[in-house]
């Protein structure tokens, strides 16, 4: 341990920094659509967990033995299928679009939590992606060991980031979810269908989220356990509110929240101490959440981009 | 005057045949009516770990009992809310079960809200000590694993068994039987091992497995080819080491099953004996008052062997550090 330098320390985290943001980017970035569209989507935990589960169980030889493409598909749909289920709610049923999130997150947690016991017996293990060393690029001093030895996941999290920002800027259907999020009224006045763009947000947030959770056992962990998810999907949340809607500063906030996470874990390793003294461990863990909390102070600028109609359910005449 | 009926005296002679046969019988089913334990587990019971350790031990006491006609037992697992947990348990309660079983510190509150209320029904708790003695409580019964000592043989072997000289260990949260553990595996190293360091990182969560990788990954990228950890957090650790083709030494439940070709050695907790005096007891009217201890010496801790190929000298050197503990050379609870 004596011989590592500083440099073999920040690498080291900043690769995991990476492996460790990926859910939250694939949540993070679904539930930009659905914010952006005027659905406020606190259901992505629970999404998660039932991606997490669905996947690795078809994709697991403990389960299917579907394999893994087949496990990021299922993810993907039982996400797609939750999606449309808070669309019902939420955009049809017009119904507290919090509470409604929040009865899919325990929906998902019990379902996957009794499905888990009941099909798996309780142990689901996965031989995951497996990192992939880009030619040329991973032979690059520092920035090859960080960017370019990852798994297919961690590579298709980081480029979601600029393919969601150009559908939500160039695209004709971008331009739609951020109208109907911002006045539906008027959107629904210049012809544009509010549910119908609305229930395909949801939906595509909800996808995300289902292979939010996939990416964790088939790309992260290897294992299912109850749970799992850990707060994930909250926190994806708030990631959306600090990153202002916007995909980029989205992703800043998760690689910012990953590092705290994994910086803190090195002053575990290291023994960091401060004047001779030991910083206590509660300390260094509240860490990332506090500097989470200390972001959405600052950050409070950034409600300016909020969507106008987010939590309001829409009603032609209103 | 009328002949007696013959045939009715002699249905009413069955009926008080029966009766009479009937009636010590009826004692009798009494008396071997099943004891029913209720358990609250925090965890998944299929968790690898703390919870899944006592439902393995009330299955095989319920095996050598003689079944479900001798002990029932219903659970709850995965009770991460404490509150959910409390009406839980007050549901087994007014439900009469005999014994209460709460798999985890933080429904001790709730135990010493409902004991005086249910004076009949046995409630046990841990990781505690206090059984509520000083506050009039009589049917309440506490316990501990001294998780120190397995983890201290596993140290043993891990010292033994590390090539780079790091050694990693996780836990969830600094705290209890965690710190146990892990102070028991640190000197069970630094008696093998002088050379080597153990390196201790917490995840901060019982759940985040995903954390629980991440920290293992780091411990690797320390340098650490042994890596050990408590609680049903570090599955995900578990698989980082198996992936790099390092070992594992577990506790609470047998993971060698699971991860064949990684886990050398695992500490077992073994409830069954201090489940069995429990039963007996409440059999005899006595409800609680007994803070228990699962040691090596009490069969409440086991060390139980994967499929690892480990030399002689170290299995020598296990045993060794069982026979020294249970006879009381090596002084672990400071």
């Amino acid at each position: 341990m004596d011989e590592r330098t500083l440099l073999d320390v920040l690498v080291a985290a900043s690769a995991l920094t990476l492996a460790s943001a990926m859910p939250f980017l694939y949540s993070a970035l679904g539930e930009v659509f659905s914010q952006l569209s005027g659905v406020f989507n606190l259901g992505v935990e629970g999404i998660m967990l039932m991606g997490a589960f669905s996947s690795i169980y078809v994709a697991s030889d403990m389960g299917l033995n579907a394999g893994l493409a087949a496990g990021v598909v299922t993810g993907m749909l039982v996400g797609a299928f939750l999606g449309l289920v808070m669309s019902f709610v939420s955009v049809t049923m017009h119904a507290d679009q919090g509470i409604s999130g929040i009865g899919i997150t325990l929906l998902g947690r019990g379902l996957s939590t009794t499905l888990f016991i009941l099909l798996a017996d309780g142990v689901l293990l996965v031989e995951s992606f497996q990192p992939i060393a880009i030619p040329l690029l991973s032979q690059l001093p520092v920035l090859g060991e960080i960017l370019f030895r990852q798994n297919i996941m961690v590579y298709g999290a980081l480029l979601l980031v600029p393919v969601t920002a150009w559908i939500l800027r160039r695209t004709t259907w971008g331009l739609q979810i951020r109208a109907v999020g911002q006045n539906p009224a008027a959107a629904d006045a210049m012809g544009v269908d509010v549910v119908r763009v609305r229930y395909s947000a949801v939906i595509l947030g909800g996808t995300m989220a289902g292979l939010a959770g996939a990416s964790m056992p088939l790309a992260l962990t290897n294992v299912f356990q109850v749970n799992m998810t850990a707060g994930v999907g909250f926190i994806a949340v708030a990631m959306v509110y600090f990153g202002g809607w916007s995909p980029w500063r989205v992703m800043l906030g998760s690689l910012l929240f990953s590092a705290a996470y994994n910086l803190q874990i090195w002053v575990q390793v290291l023994d960091v101490r401060i004047f001779g003294e030991a910083i206590p461990v509660n300390i260094l863990l509240m860490m990332p959440y506090v500097l989470a909390i200390f972001v959405l102070i600052f950050a409070r600028d950034m409600q300016r981009f909020r969507p106008q109609a987010m939590n309001k359910p829409f009603r032609r005449g209103d | 005057m009328r002949a007696p009926d013959l045939k009715v005296t002699r249905m009413r002679g069955l009926a008080l045949l029966i009766l009479l046969v009937a009636l010590p019988a009826g004692v009798v089913v009494r008396a071997q009516d099943p004891l029913r334990i209720a358990l609250v587990t925090p965890s998944s019971i299929r968790d690898l770990a703390w919870s899944q350790s006592i439902y393995t031990s009330l299955l095989e006491l319920q095996e050598e009992l003689g079944g479900e006609s001798t002990l029932q037992f219903a659970y709850s697992e995965a009770m991460s809310s404490v509150s959910a947990a409390s009406e839980t348990i007050r549901g087994y309660a007014e439900d009469g079960y005999d014994l209460i079983i709460a798999h985890g510190t933080q429904y001790g509150t709730s135990i010493f809200d409902l004991a005086p209320e249910f004076p009949e029904t046995s409630f046990a708790w841990g990781t505690a000590t206090n059984t509520g003695e000083d506050q009039g409580i009589n049917n309440v019964y506490a316990y501990l694993a001294s998780a120190e000592e397995g983890g201290y043989v596993n140290g043993v072997l891990a010292g033994l068994m590390t090539k780079t000289n790091v050694i990693g260990a996780i836990g969830p949260i600094p705290a209890g039987d965690v710190r146990l553990y892990i102070s028991g595996f640190t000197r069970g190293v630094k008696a093998s091992n002088p050379d080597a360091e153990v390196l201790v990182v917490y995840v901060g969560s019982f759940s985040d497995i995903a954390a629980g990788t991440t920290n293992g990954r780091t411990l690797l990228a320390a340098g650490a080819d042994v890596l050990t950890g408590t609680s049903q957090v570090v599955v995900g650790a578990i698989e980082a080491v198996r992936s790099a083709g390092g070992f594992w030494f577990s506790t609470q439940s047998d993971q060698g099953d699971v991860w064949p070709g990684t886990v050398v050695s695992s500490q077992v907790y073994n409830w069954v004996p201090m489940l069995r005096d429990m039963i007996e007891r409440y059999r005899e009217g006595e409800y609680g008052g007994i803070a228990y201890r699962l040691t090596l010496a009490n069969d409440g801790l086991r060390i139980a062997f994967g499929t690892v190929d480990i030399s002689s000298d170290m299995l020598v050197a296990a045993g060794n550090a069982v026979e020294e503990i249970i006879a009381g050379n090596i002084e672990l609870s400071s």
